[in-house]
């Protein structure tokens, strides 16, 4: 077993996939010569050619649209956004079209199309290159949404995307690409789409969340269990759309004190959900009022670096909350 | 005092939001008094409110720095307050001025008990299941509050069930009880919804039945039919009056409560047509009234129910109330509409009684002069849909009644009668009945004694 990083691990999915099936292909700007602005794709078109890993013109709507058509047709395409910033021209084709062409077409149709997306901040990217925006997918039936935390996940998640049947949207975290090291099965497995994952036991809080605040989460659980002996529950969503009801609910009842922590603003995102979830099955085991911890509602990532942290959550961050609720 | 007391400025609140200053009215601690914190200071007066000023710490009065009836601006300070007092004076005073965040173990003391008996429904949930008195459980959680972690360990230590039990019993028995209440609001709505419709003893039957449709708006009495424009020519409305309301919440009801089956059976009524023709005119001149086939079917039916008592009977739930009193309701219709007015104690008239009754009854129908007392207490009820050339109906109970009988019309047939062809007046009769409180067997001996009552009258039989 290798210890790679998390963009090592998304690359070796997609290489790995484009050799088991021949309908798999890359498509998106720069991802060819360039090999990807994060150098996600790098080698991929020297190894299958540019038939099968495509630049494409500057057209998010277009990358969405012919990798939804070529899906269709038959093709098993990964359409890259390059920042999910950028996204948003192509939001007409996945929700309208991607998401709905199962129920539309009455099941003559299916899209398996996957399209990835870097998501996160604090990579002093500002406005347009550090946005969270799975809120807007997350309430489409139609549409499968992964958020790998760990290399582990990443390629795993990256190849069970390929392989469904139905669009998914990959959410990759861009500051997880170099930060996030792990140790990654060089086998052909995958992380199955839509089971969250128990990162860790306790029993004073539980907290819940997705992608890379949850690295925050683990070293504040730590830190916290060796200072204070207070022990967290931790569980990774994993899938956002569908999410794991089950896995939230026990998760929730086992300590009924419930963090949920996202990088995403708090207001309609991912964690209202889970927190309305919770809300709806376990009220008679919660213990203390569901807490959130998100980025703040402000229109996006500010470039002044003091903003910049300010609006980013921090392991302190995360660890102050984590305390507050373990005492309440 | 000693030297380590410490001097806080009090100053005067914005007791709302537009106050620039008040007045100090009269002062509630001397300096030299011991203060707990929100323990009132002073009063103070206001154009717009009268208060008293809370202290915001545990301490000792120190000064006055302004003298009561003096007008002092908002944010002046008018005291002073010695905190980290005397120890004689306050031995338990927490030492103040330390930043409230601190150890875990100190929270409870420290931010005192204000959410002690503030439950949240895991510890609720908890202290049911576990019948546990959450008097006696350590909060461990802000402001004293009681974790589920504290409970589980409560619990994790086998309770300390000696002090608890033998120390409280009735106390602690009662917080239980309370607790169980509270912690499972939706077992207690559970055991309320299947006991509702069981009356308790001695509950007036009647009142337990009320179901189907309740609107609570009156609708409209229609003055003009109203032309839908939107949709042209091809439909118009018409609004629900009341009575249309209330026949439609009664059949609904009806429909949707009673199991309905339905049986007919043909009588020949060759001999009520002679009597009546023999008699009518002579009864009209005497009586005013018209005799009507009706009343005689009236009789029949009667006299059929006091062998068959149950027919006058309604459905209860856990039981079967049945009316000594046979009282017939009497379906009347109108032109848009159909009323149940009421013959009481039928079973204490005769056929020209009865005769007059159904006279009446019609008269006030048509009159609209009904009143509630000719419409309540059927028992009953039967329909005279012969009038109107029915030759077969499936009636819908008069609920809560337990059947409807109808009278369809007279018509003249073909019968045989000992292998001869005869001609003869036959009617139907037409039962609806709850099948909860009837069956089929009883129905049909029923109805074959109104028939065996109407083919029994003959032209000696008396109207009086």
């Amino acid at each position: 077993m290798a210890v790679m990083e998390y963009i090592d691990a998304i690359r070796l999915a997609m290489k790995e996939e484009m050799q088991r099936d021949e309908s798999v292909f890359v498509l998106g700007e720069d991802v060819g010569v360039k090999g990807g602005v994060f150098t996600t794709t790098k080698g991929l078109m020297e190894q299958f050619g540019e038939m099968r890993v495509m630049d494409t013109p500057l057209s998010e709507s277009a990358i969405a649209g012919v990798a939804i058509g070529a899906a269709m047709y038959g093709m098993k395409p990964i359409a890259e956004m390059q920042y999910s910033d950028f996204m948003l021209p192509a939001t007409n084709q996945i929700i309208s079209e991607a998401a709905k062409i199962r129920y539309r077409s009455n099941n003559d149709w299916s899209c398996p199309v996957v399209i990835r997306a870097p998501i996160g901040g604090g990579i002093f990217g500002g406005l347009y290159h550090s946005q969270c925006p799975e809120s807007i997918f997350v309430g489409t039936p139609g549409l499968k949404i992964v958020a790998p935390f760990s290399a582990y996940d990443a390629k795993g998640l990256l190849k069970a995307a390929v392989r469904d049947p139905d669009p998914v949207l990959f959410f990759e975290n861009k500051k997880c690409y170099k930060l996030i090291k792990g140790e990654v099965p060089d086998d052909d497995y995958v992380v199955p789409i839509g089971k969250a994952n128990l990162l860790r036991e306790g029993a004073d809080i539980t907290v819940i969340g997705y992608s890379q605040p949850l690295h925050f989460v683990m070293q504040a659980a730590e830190e916290l269990e060796k200072e204070e002996g207070i022990t967290a529950h931790v569980l990774d969503l994993r899938t956002l759309q569908p999410l794991d009801q089950q896995a939230i609910m026990d998760a929730a009842r086992q300590t009924g004190k419930v963090l949920i922590v996202h990088e995403d603003n708090k207001t309609g995102g991912v964690g209202a959900e889970v927190a309305a979830i919770i809300a709806e099955h376990c009220l008679y085991d919660l213990d203390a009022p569901i807490m959130r911890l998100c980025g703040p509602d402000v229109p996006a990532m500010p470039i002044s670096p003091p903003m910049e942290k300010f609006f980013m959550l921090n392991k302190d961050k995360v660890k102050e909350s984590m305390r507050q609720l373990a005492l309440y | 005092m000693s030297d380590n007391q410490k001097l806080t400025d009090v100053a005067m609140p914005q007791l709302a939001e537009s106050l620039v200053s008040a007045t100090i009215a009269k002062w509630l601690k001397k300096p030299g008094d011991p203060i707990e914190q929100y323990e009132p200071i002073c009063e103070v007066i206001t154009d717009k409110v009268n208060a008293e000023i809370p202290s915001t710490m545990d301490g000792v009065m120190g000064e006055w720095l302004a003298q009561e009836g003096q007008t002092v601006n908002v944010g002046e300070v008018i005291c002073r307050i010695a905190t980290a007092a005397a120890p004689e004076r306050t031995p338990s005073a927490q030492p103040s001025g330390y930043p409230a965040q601190a150890s875990p173990s100190r929270t409870v003391s420290a931010e005192g008990e204000s959410m002690r008996h503030r439950y949240s429904p895991a510890v609720q949930s908890l202290a049911a299941e576990h019948q546990i008195d959450l008097n006696q459980v350590q909060g461990t959680g802000m402001g004293g509050r009681i974790t589920r972690k504290d409970v589980l360990a409560y619990i994790g230590q086998g309770r300390p069930a000696a002090a608890a039990t033998a120390a409280s019993g009735m106390v602690s028995n009662e917080a239980e009880t309370a607790a169980q209440r509270s912690a499972s609001p939706f077992e207690g709505m559970q055991r309320q919804t299947p006991a509702a419709p069981t009356p308790p003893p001695g509950t007036p039957i009647p009142d337990v039945r009320h179901s189907g449709l309740h609107l609570t708006e009156t609708p409209k009495i229609p003055t003009i039919e109203v032309e839908g424009m939107e949709n042209g020519r091809s439909e118009y409305f018409i609004d629900v009056t009341p009575i249309r309301n209330a026949i439609a919440r009664n059949m609904r009801q009806s429909v949707t409560e009673i199991p309905h089956a339905w049986t007919m059976i043909e009588v020949d009524v060759t001999n009520v047509v002679l009597l009546r023709n023999k008699l009518k005119d002579e009864f009209k001149r005497k009586e005013g009234v018209n005799l009507t086939y009706l009343a005689f079917l009236l009789k029949a039916v009667v006299n059929a129910i006091k062998d068959y008592p149950i027919m006058n009977s309604f459905w209860a739930v856990d039981k079967i109330v049945v009316k000594r009193d046979i009282n017939l309701s009497l379906a009347v219709g109108t032109e848009d509409s159909v009323l149940t007015p009421v013959i009481q104690r039928a079973d204490q008239k005769n056929i020209a009684g009865l005769a007059r009754e159904i006279d009446e009854l019609a008269r006030k129908t048509r009159e609209g002069k009904l009143t509630l007392d000719d419409m309540q207490g059927g028992t009953f009820t039967v329909n005279n849909t012969g009038s109107f050339g029915s030759i077969l109906s499936y009636p819908i109970i008069n609920y809560p009644q337990a059947a409807i009988l109808t009278f369809e019309s007279i018509v003249k047939k073909p019968v045989v009668i000992n292998d001869m062809i005869a001609v003869r007046s036959m009617a139907n009769l037409c039962l609806s009945l709850d099948h909860r409180i009837l069956d089929g067997v009883i129905c049909g001996r029923f109805l074959q004694r109104v028939k065996d009552n109407l083919e029994s009258f003959s032209l000696d039989t008396k109207l009086y």
